[in-house]
């Protein structure tokens, strides 16, 4: 009786320690990052190297998904105004829903998908072939080398990606609302700026930061944190992004909730 | 010299260092041997304390390299250089800027000396003419070559060497070795060689030093360690098989004239360093 309450108390001690460890260490992870990303100097080459990879190369696909998005969400909203007969809300609608919300969170999930896997594949590919463990016998820190220029490729990029996101969903928006569903062009341009202030587009880019912060953050940290072999990696690597598209959506509730 | 004093580790919940106790003096090559998974790997990452055990010590040059934090420690594995069992080259840099990478960062050397270096590093591993390629484009024994050649851009005054010469055919691995011997009498390093390739590299070193179950259990130079009686000793280096006894003596005795002719060289560059 003694031995079974014994194991229980031992099992849920083990079930509480378990997530708070991995908390910590994450946490330390990013503290350890934003102190070496102030210690001079500061890996510009490699900076711009990885925003390109994590930026520029996303472009077509967040332009595409952009397009689509805005296009469908146009669609959808149409049918839905029409009933009420608040078809000239159509542009704002879509506008306001493409910049707040699908903006930042679809355009987060692809970059995620196409960058953010293969951060986690790239660092967990150089942990075990000890190309991170050269770099320390050299005196040099895989942080500044590694983990800074990802955060900040990220931070610098996916407000950009979110923006392009919008412009081109917003664009595909106004082709099937005035081409195809007949709504003017000025009714669907029209009424956008009285609904749509900096503000709104402020706090857009407020959530695209953050999930910059938080995806580069995640995928850096379980590549660097990976286990042995090519099934550590591809474990890394599926954690990583299954993390990070949940933290995307906390991380959209929590800053809605506060901002709006 | 390399001092690791009463050493222990542990990965999960096995015991890989029980207690280890070594010391390799200056400008010699230690060879460490032992059978797979014993702990060799774990023992040469605590030397740079790219890992760390539960108690003991590692010093280097009398500096304990285990306390070492920021800029000390750096200094500490400046003077190291590492040869990783698969090169550890960086994927996305070129050869030439592999090796020109640790001068690049860590030295304030002109881009034409850089290159000049570089250069002579690449001819020193037999790989002129390869510097454009990347490491993915190379062989096993090239690659080895390869990171060779970028721990000893740097002169480092310890090298490290994690089983050199795994998964390469017998003529690669043979040539190099002979470019760890060339290399030890051109610069004359403090050297621990992970390896099993026995007898070969008894022929590479002044010293041998055997791991078993977390300790040391056998440390000498080769001639020692080939005579020696201790059945675990006796059992690795014959790899179990007793029609190897025969093949021995032949062995020793070339073993012995190679320590001669060494020793003196060996001796004139210790002394050189010392």
């Amino acid at each position: 009786m003694l031995d079974s309450a014994i194991l229980g108390i031992r099992w849920i001690g083990k079930t509480v320690l378990f997530p708070v460890r991995i908390l910590g260490r994450v946490g330390l992870f990013l503290a350890t990052a934003i102190f070496w990303t102030f210690v001079p100097p500061l890996k510009v080459e490699r900076l711009i190297r990885q925003i390109n990879f994590i930026g520029a190369k996303s472009v077509t696909i967040v332009a595409l998904t952009g397009a689509f998005t805005g296009m469908v969400l146009t669609l959808e909203s149409y049918y839905a105004l029409e009933r009420f007969g608040a078809d000239a809300l159509l542009g704002p609608a879509v506008a306001l829903s493409m910049i707040r919300e699908l903006g930042p969170v679809i355009s987060a999930f692809m970059i995620t998908a196409r960058a953010g896997s293969a951060l986690t594949a790239e660092i967990g590919i150089m942990r075990i072939t000890e190309q991170i463990d050269a770099l320390e016998m050299m005196g040099l820190n895989p942080f500044r080398y590694l983990i800074v220029p990802n955060l900040l490729a990220g931070i610098i990029s996916f407000p950009l990606l979110a923006s392009l996101f919008n412009v081109v969903g917003i664009y595909g928006g106004y082709v099937v609302g005035v081409k195809l569903l007949g709504v003017s062009s000025g009714t669907f341009f029209g009424e956008m700026p009285q609904y749509i202030d900096l503000t709104e587009i402020l706090h857009g880019l407020y959530k695209s930061t953050t999930f910059g912060l938080v995806v580069t953050w995640i995928c850096c940290y379980f590549g660097y944190t990976t286990g042995y072999g090519a099934e550590g990696v591809s474990k890394a690597t599926t954690r990583a992004v299954v993390a990070s598209c949940v933290l995307i959506l906390v991380c959209d509730y929590v800053i809605t909730s506060l901002l709006f | 010299m390399i001092q690791v004093i009463d050493l222990h580790s542990t990965l999960g919940k096995q015991k890989v260092l029980d207690g280890v106790t070594l010391k390799v003096e200056t400008g010699e090559v230690l060879a460490l041997i032992g059978k797979s998974g014993v702990g060799k790997s774990v023992l040469l990452k605590h030397v740079v304390a790219l890992m760390k055990g539960e108690k003991g010590k590692v010093l280097i040059d009398g500096e304990d390299i285990t306390t070492a934090k920021g800029r000390k420690l750096e200094e500490l594995r400046s003077r190291i250089g590492f040869l990783f069992q698969g090169g550890a080259l960086f994927d996305s840099l070129t050869l030439f800027d592999n090796i020109a990478f640790p001068l690049r960062e860590k030295t304030k050397m002109d881009e034409q000396k850089i290159r000049e270096k570089v250069l002579y590093e690449l001819e020193q591993v037999g790989l002129k003419g390869m510097e454009h390629k990347f490491p993915a484009e190379l062989s096993g024994g090239m690659r080895k070559r390869a990171a060779l050649a970028r721990c000893m851009v740097t002169a480092p005054e310890i090298m490290l060497f994690d089983e050199p010469t795994t998964g390469l055919d017998p003529i690669t691995a043979h040539s190099i070795n002979d470019l760890i011997k060339r290399t030890h009498e051109r610069v004359c390093f403090t050297g621990i060689v992970v390896s099993h390739e026995i007898p070969d590299i008894f022929f590479l070193v002044d010293k041998v030093a055997m791991l078993h179950e977390g300790k040391i259990v056998a440390f000498g130079t080769p001639l020692e360690i080939m005579r020696s009686s201790h059945p675990v000793v006796r059992q690795f280096i014959t790899g179990g098989r007793r029609e190897m006894e025969d093949v021995f003596e032949p062995i020793i005795e070339k073993l012995e004239e190679e320590f001669r002719a060494k020793g003196k060289c060996t001796q004139e560059k210790k002394d050189e360093k010392v």
